[in-house]
């Protein structure tokens, strides 16, 4: 196990690389640069601009004195778009927020897609059934951005229950819309997911000898069922929780929270380039550490890949 | 000369009027019932950029920097001059030495006094290229002795032209005589920054936890892309007569989500999302508000050699121009009031007259057989069509307009013309490097005057993509900047382009909020909408 997770590692600072330098290359190739815009700078403007940021340089040392300045200060450089900020207050600010808004929209997913998924397996063919993979289709074809304004529109403009965006702070009547309207369509697929897996492992022989064995239907499902029937959740987990906790974008547009997801999104649209590639670092460091934590996780699940 | 002895002695006189009144919780003036909770909360589309006033390059982020600092003069609610930390200015005969005189009770929110060297050390940090401030180039405008050495580096920021005789004396010194000096000192940019604020926080010193101001209001909280919150400054000089004691700005990105909100009572004024002002003017008719804004929207030519051989005809141009039916653009698509375009500059600039060119008389059924007549002319008809790419930066807006007048110049000319849209900042660097046909640009005075319209046509503008040149429209307008009167001058400038037709004018923007009835003095007549918060309450309902 400790010689595949130092494998893991080693293939994981060359991949970070050459995102990095994948990354910081597109960026420069986009048309337009951070202070282009519709009034032109006058040229003397620009080339302090420049100088200043070390915009005038060659990408190539631009890239390596970047990288640099993360490796020695942890500096992720300032934003070229919002000048009061640095790279790491916009990440410090966003962050927390997209992560928390993320991981409760996870739990949520999660607690509603297994059990739902599940029951529907279980229950295959009745009524309860049609209503689960009802709900989860539903809950699928439902894009977050019909859903967000709609939630609004109901909880805030019609039943005054809710406030209708903000953060403050992370209290909880401001998380529960953006909650479940980015929660749904994860929660959605966890469900089919489940269930598919779950009734094709229902299907194996060695359920049939375990019922034929006699043993209870409860035993049968939580000690022989589950287990290998989640194999198929967790690959899809790991991806999804690193989606979950580094934003999106829709969720910051309709609910005003504050986090990092819109400024991932518009740092592109602004050429504001420090911004897009540290996020783009933290959120590829992220899928790799999950990756990794989903593959040890299968490898727990599945002797098969242990051994 | 001293310019304002009168409106001080109103000023004062409302000073202490609003001390005595604020207990009986009326307004000194009009003697409405003032709200309780003199709390005002409105939205932005958008993060401002900066709080720092040598820095801020956004309209939004200049309307909080008003509230936060004061420069040396302010903008009443019609757009007037009235003081603002200097009481008043004398300038010499050449109008290029200016003398303002600082009130000796103005004072930063840390209790430092304002003084003329606040003045002179922000100027000076517009002006540095250490600063690399994006809005340098107003120090430029302003033609500050010495601005372009200081600016490149090759003079130190001390020798620009700006000294501080005494702590309340200030003395500037510009390299042209220029007559409206004093009102670019409301500008953002010229506000003064506290120096020892800088110098100990750096780039951190417009935190909330480290800024000092000098303005009505103090920064308390700031979460970008959420929220910021601006509280009642207590040192303000003149923080008795200011009624509102809050303003929190909220972002919310998606305009409808903001009318949602604004319609639920969570802001006081809000967004009115494109295509639905008729509806809410309606249903709203105290709230929904339309003003004209000094903004053009049109299409311009590429004339230059990269462009097509058909744009160096005229008849061509003016073809597509009058075939274009500007009243469906702005009572179909747009609904907004906003106002048909015949001339580059809005109407509503101050100083200028819209000229009656000739096509704007006409009706849009003469307009169009007169460009049927104009194009068959020039050579093209069924037979030999004219293709055309239409360019526009993405947006659903900019589309209903660019297939409307797609539709128009084939339903009328003929004309083949195929869309194009391009992300804005792409978009901006192929128009710029005249690699279009036909693009769509948006232009918004940065100043209450028709030059900063019309300059953008003239040969050396940095701004003209479709690189028209006219000696005369070049002429007229280098020796507009010496009149002290240039109406005749831009009207005939109006007049060459209306016949040289290098651009087509479409409309003129307006300006749409929504904004609750219990919130007064909104200063609609201001045309460049600069507003401050002091200005404004709330009464109770």
């Amino acid at each position: 196990m400790f010689n595949f997770i130092i494998k893991r590692i080693g293939i994981a600072i060359p991949t970070l690389l050459i995102l990095i330098a994948l990354s910081f290359y597109l960026m420069h190739a986009a048309p337009g640069g951070p202070f282009t815009s519709e009034r032109p700078l006058p040229a003397q403007v620009l080339a302090n601009i420049e100088a200043k940021y070390g915009l005038d340089q060659p990408v190539w040392n631009q890239m390596t004195n970047y990288i640099w300045g993360i490796l020695t200060e942890f500096d992720f450089g300032p934003s070229y778009k919002y000048h009061d900020r640095s790279v790491n207050d916009i990440i410090g600010q966003g962050f927390p927020i997209t992560m928390k808004y993320g991981f409760w929209s996870f739990i949520v997913a999660i607690g509603v897609g297994i059990p739902l998924g599940a029951i529907a397996a279980i229950k295959k063919n009745t009524w309860i059934d049609y209503l689960a993979v009802g709900i989860s289709i539903g809950a699928q074809v439902l894009p977050n951005f019909v859903m967000a304004p709609l939630l609004i529109i109901v909880f805030t403009l019609w039943l005054g229950w809710l406030p209708g965006g903000g953060w403050n702070g992370g209290s909880w009547e401001y998380l529960i819309m953006p909650v479940i309207a980015l929660s749904t369509s994860y929660m959605a697929s966890i469900a089919r997911i489940t269930r598919s897996s779950i009734l094709e492992v229902l299907n194996t022989n060695y359920i049939r000898t375990a019922k034929s064995k006699g043993l209870p239907t409860k035993t049968i499902f939580f000690r022989h069922v589950l287990k290998p029937s989640l194999l198929p959740v967790i690959s899809y987990l790991g991806p999804a929780f690193v989606g979950l906790i580094t934003g999106s974008v829709l969720i910051d547009i309709y609910f005003s929270t504050g986090g990092m997801g819109y400024f991932f999104v518009n740092s592109a649209f602004n050429r504001d380039y420090s911004v897009m590639m540290g996020i783009t670092i933290l959120v590829g460091g992220l899928t790799i550490i999950f990756s990794l934590i989903v593959d040890l996780l299968y490898a727990w699940v599945d002797p098969k890949i242990r051994y | 000369m001293n310019y304002f002895p009168k409106s001080l002695a109103v000023g004062f006189v409302l000073a202490s009027f609003a001390s005595a009144s604020v207990l009986a919780a009326t307004h000194p003036v009009t003697g409405e019932t003032l709200a309780d909770d003199q709390t005002f909360t409105y939205s932005l589309l958008d993060e401002f950029t900066s709080v720092d006033p040598q820095i801020v390059e956004d309209v939004s982020g200049s309307a909080f920097v008003r509230d936060l600092f004061e420069g040396l003069m302010n903008q009443d609610a019609d757009g007037n001059l009235i003081p603002g930390v200097a009481t008043g200015f004398t300038t010499n005969d050449a109008k290029d030495v200016y003398t303002f005189t600082l009130r000796d009770n103005a004072m930063w929110s840390d209790g430092n006094p304002v003084t003329a060297h606040d003045f002179v050390y922000s100027w000076r940090r517009l002006a540095d290229p250490a600063t690399a401030s994006p809005y340098s180039w107003f120090a430029e405008i302003m033609a500050l002795e010495n601005v372009g050495g200081v600016m490149s580096g090759e003079a130190s920021p001390d020798t620009l032209g700006i000294t501080a005789l005494d702590n309340h004396t200030l003395e500037v010194r510009l390299t042209a005589s220029l007559p409206y000096f004093a009102a670019m000192t409301t500008h953002a940019s010229t506000f003064p920054t506290p120096e020892w604020v800088v110098r100990t926080s750096g780039n951190d010193w417009t935190k909330p936890e480290n800024i000092v101001s000098n303005g009505a209001y103090i920064l308390t909280e700031h979460i970008p892309n959420e929220r910021a919150v601006r509280e009642r400054n207590t040192m303000y000089w003149n923080n008795d007569a200011t009624i509102l004691d809050k303003v929190v700005t909220l972002v919310i990105n998606d305009e409808n989500v903001d009318l949602t909100r604004y319609l639920a009572g969570e802001l006081d004024m809000g967004t009115v999302p494109s295509g639905q002002y008729l509806r809410l003017k309606e249903d709203y008719p105290d709230e929904a508000t339309s003003f004209p804004r000094l903004c053009t929207y049109y299409y311009t030519f590429n004339l230059s050699p990269s462009g097509q051989e058909a744009y160096q005809d005229v008849r061509v141009r003016q073809a597509l121009s009058y075939a274009v039916d500007r009243s469906v653009v702005t009572e179909k698509i747009l609904q907004a009031g906003q106002i048909q375009a015949f001339t580059f500059t809005p109407g509503a600039t101050a100083g200028f007259e819209v000229p009656p060119v000739a096509f704007g008389q006409m009706t849009q059924d003469e307009r169009n057989a007169k460009a049927k007549e104009l194009m068959a002319e020039a050579g093209y008809g069924s037979d030999n069509p004219l293709n055309i790419e239409l360019m526009y930066n993405t947006s659903e807006g900019h589309k209903k307009i660019a297939i409307a007048v797609q539709q128009m110049w084939k339903e009328t000319l003929g004309v083949k013309a195929t869309l194009a849209n391009q992300e804005w900042k792409t978009f901006l660097k192929t128009r710029g490097s005249q690699n279009f046909d036909v693009a769509r640009g948006g232009w918004c005075g940065d100043y209450n005057e028709a030059s900063t319209f019309l300059d953008l046509l003239t040969t050396p503008s940095g701004y003209n993509d479709g690189k028209f040149s006219n000696a005369e429209v070049d002429e007229l307008m280098l020796e507009a900047r010496t009149l002290s009167d240039a109406t005749a001058n831009y009207t005939r400038v109006e007049e060459i382009l209306a016949n040289e037709m290098p651009v087509i004018p479409v409309y003129h923007y307006t300006g749409v909020f929504m904004l609750k009835s219990n919130v007064k003095g909104w200063p609609y007549d201001n045309v460049e909408q600069n507003w401050y918060s002091r200005d404004l309450y709330k009464v109770s309902k």
